[in-house]
């Protein structure tokens, strides 16, 4: 989700890392003199204890590192938990090309507030709040404009992003957080904060699409490819909002957990010919969270004219598109990555409202390394957790 | 490995078809009938003697006056796309004179002016029909190169006459001239309908058009139409100074020009892709905006490689569109006319079509061919 630079041609590499380093220059601050010559400690004034990956073997260990005060605008809040996106595994690891090392990662933050900057409005000491993935923007450009932060040019990621001042982001594997109050949303009572915290990415990234491209409707077939930490919260919402569900997987054993633990309606094993032939022309849309390279041309035939395949996995290899049946049945192909804050927020309201939150394993700080094993195998059902307040030690 | 675009190709109807092919041609229909056609993969097309059926209660007999030469012609004579059923009459950019109408007929009468396009079928009661989306009937039948409801093979406008169901003829506005605006019956629909449907009409947006032939050519003017800021994308940079005097596009981008493309990234909200071939869909995906829509209408041989990442990272859409239902052909017409939009064409004899053929498969057209078929096309 971060800028990438895996090619996809040499030239679009090129522009890809222009992009990223023009971002990161037009963010007053890609410095590689004054704030760089500060280690993570010695930057700000406030400590913070983090875990971060120091280099491509992706493997955490403690941090000592350093906040700003709170600012006029920031919130600071103590951090209780925080899930772990799939996100942050591909980004210790540097698989896309773009980590800054030392990387401290987690963007589904939930804590409650210990401190509020004098402007601030909306919050309040021991307020529950939460930070996703993201943590600035220009707040001056028609996608800011539009409440649509996450497509703005120059947003700033909650970490391995560059600040206004110049300085690393580092996420929520970190015992404190400051954030812009733009940027922080508040979880309302009834949310558990730990079950809670994976929607602040995997939530707002399904919920957003399944607004935008109009797959909300009660009544209607959207299909959800892949059962993982977005796909599981992708039937839970889609269901919240009247809509037949049908997960589709290349697993058969998931079917049990989709359909009685999930709500999913109806289960397609994707590898089966027969089941897909049935299944075609009866989905109006698709939600596929797969990031791993796979077929578009099954995935096409299963929805019905006019139909929409909307992707929120982001494989790093281009994909083939067959384009008879885009034509013949006025199908499209989109993408589409979280959401602006504002329709954050209204996820996470919509969410308190439905009793919907995601199925976690909560883990203490120490067992993240083996998380990451685990993760990269998909053998959790369906996020870790971290659980920071309790484990996370000086 | 690609499928017929003709839903009508069913296994039922050929086997329909097989029976009545006991009949020849000439005789299938009780009414003599004459056009060019082509007999098998070469595409080269002669004088044809084949018949048409008695004008039905429900129908329109249509002289043909002209007939637009459209890409998708010589993909079918040369059998590019695997499902050519010989011999073939080509021909659905039809403009013509109604001489006889069924007694059902109401919105026609004799003397009228009148069009036919891509569709000449329907079941006319399925969800897509009653929401005046022939096009994505299940059983739609194409005027040429597909299977009628009464079994029998639909023959193009490469001809004199055709009889036409009257849900599928279009009454030709005043003002639209028959012959520039015979290709209207595809390249028009083709354009105008993905741009209402993805909703690529809010004036002032910035529209860009790849690819400038016949489509191309006529998505430029409908773009304009709408108030779009209108940039054509071409690998030609010959090509510019037509398509800013004559058609009217505001600015050209030629593709094959790195520094060029990376100075207009993210700078149109639509676009409409007409390039056929086999082409790169990441640079045009750089050049949208976020939320920006790309309609691809072109059909290349193979699959085309779709990177995800910018999909994914700037909310953007590929989406696909073919032709139109018979009620917005016809609003399409009427937004032309009003717009004095025709196409940009080079009238020929029937006996020059393959010369014809020979040019448009080098693009050699400024935009569309158009068969002057009344004076031109005489039975031996």
């Amino acid at each position: 989700m971060a800028w990438t630079t895996s090619s996809i041609t040499s030239a679009s590499a090129i522009v890809l890392f222009l992009h990223y380093i023009t971002l990161s220059l037009s963010q007053g601050g890609f410095s590689f003199t004054s704030p760089m010559a500060k280690s993570p400690e010695e930057q700000h004034p406030v400590n913070v204890v983090g875990w971060a990956a120091e280099d491509s073997s992706g493997v955490l260990a403690p941090i000592n590192i350093s906040r700003r005060a709170t600012g006029e605008k920031d919130v600071t809040f103590k951090v209780l938990y925080c899930g772990i996106c799939h996100t942050d595994l591909h980004q210790i690891k540097n698989d896309w090309g773009n980590t800054i090392y030392p990387v401290i990662p987690g963007h589904e933050i939930a804590g409650v507030v210990t401190e509020v900057g004098g402007k601030v409005l909306k919050f309040k000491v021991g307020d529950r709040v939460g930070v996703g993935c993201l943590v600035g923007s220009c707040h001056s450009c028609e996608n800011c404009a539009n409440d649509l932060e996450n497509y703005c040019p120059k947003m700033i990621l909650t970490y391995n992003g560059i600040y206004h001042d110049g300085t690393p982001t580092y996420g929520g594997y970190s015992n404190i957080m400051v954030c812009d109050e733009s940027f922080v949303i508040s979880i309302p009572e009834n949310l558990p904060l730990d079950a809670c915290a994976p929607l602040l990415c995997a939530g707002i990234t399904t919920y957003s699409p399944l607004r935008y491209f109009g797959l909300d409707k009660p009544g209607m077939h959207v299909g959800v490819v892949g059962l993982g930490g977005l796909g599981h919260v992708a039937v839970k919402l889609a269901k919240a909002f009247g809509v037949k569900v049908t997960v589709i997987s290349t697993s058969p054993d998931k079917k049990i957990e989709a359909i009685d633990r999930l709500g999913a309606d109806s289960f397609l094993v994707s590898r089966d010919p027969d089941q897909m032939q049935a299944a075609m022309g009866t989905m109006d849309g698709i939600i596929d969270t797969v990031s791993a390279t796979h077929p578009l041309l099954p995935l096409i035939g299963l929805l019905k004219s006019h139909g929409k395949l909307v992707m929120v996995g982001a494989p790093e290899k281009p994909l083939e598109l067959p384009v008879l049946p885009l034509l013949t049945e006025r199908k499209l192909v989109a993408g589409s990555v979280i959401g602006g804050i504002k329709e954050t927020q209204e996820m996470i309201n919509f969410a308190a409202k439905h009793n919907i939150t995601a199925d976690i394993e909560l883990i203490p700080m120490d067992y993240v390394n083996t998380a990451m094993e685990r993760l990269a195998k998909t053998d959790v059902r369906y996020r870790f957790v971290i659980d920071i307040g309790n484990t996370l030690k000086n | 490995n690609i499928s017929p675009i003709s839903h009508s190709l069913t296994h039922s109807d050929k086997h329909k078809h097989r029976n009545k092919m006991a009949k020849s041609p000439e005789t299938e229909h009780p009414n003599k009938a004459f056009g060019w056609a082509a007999r098998d993969k070469s595409g080269l097309l002669s004088p044809f003697h084949f018949s048409r059926r008695d004008n039905g209660e429900n129908d329109v007999t249509v002289k043909i006056l002209y007939c637009g030469v459209c890409h998708t012609d010589l993909h079918t004579i040369k059998n590019d796309w695997g499902f050519t059923y010989y011999p073939v009459v080509p021909g659905h950019e039809i403009v013509g004179i109604a001489t006889k109408v069924g007694k059902n007929v109401t919105t026609f009468k004799e003397g009228d002016r009148v069009g036919v396009g891509v569709i000449t079928g329907s079941c006319q009661s399925c969800e897509s029909c009653d929401q005046d989306l022939e096009n994505y009937c299940p059983q739609m039948a194409f005027t040429y190169n597909a299977i009628g409801s009464d079994g029998t093979k639909n023959y193009g406008g490469y001809s004199e006459t055709i009889v036409v169901d009257q849900r599928f003829v279009l009454r030709f506005p005043e003002g639209l001239p028959s012959d520039s605006g015979a290709p209207l019956l595809c390249a028009g629909i083709t354009v105008y309908s993905p741009m209402k449907y993805y909703g690529m009409t809010e004036p002032g947006k910035h529209l860009g058009v790849a690819g400038l032939g016949g489509l191309g050519h006529v998505a430029v003017k409908i773009g304009k139409a709408f108030g779009l800021k209108v940039t054509v994308i071409s690998s030609s940079p010959s090509k510019e100074d037509e398509a800013i005097n004559r058609l009217g596009a505001d600015s050209f981008l030629v593709s094959s020009d790195p520094r060029n493309m990376k100075a207009a990234i993210g700078t149109m909200d639509y676009i409409i892709d007409t390039v056929s071939a086999v082409h790169a869909l990441f640079p045009l995906l750089s050049l949208l905006k976020v939320n920006g829509k790309l309609v691809t209408l072109g059909l290349p041989e193979k699959p085309l490689e779709l990177p995800i990442f910018p999909l994914v990272l700037g909310r953007k859409m590929v989406g696909g569109s073919d032709v139109g239902g018979m009620k917005e052909t016809q609003e399409m017409l009427d937004f032309c006319a009003k717009h004095n939009i025709t196409a940009d064409i080079e009238l020929i004899k029937m006996d020059e079509i393959n010369s014809a053929m020979e040019r448009l498969a080098k693009s050699d057209v400024r935009y569309r061919f158009v068969i002057d078929v009344a004076n031109s096309l005489s039975p031996p």
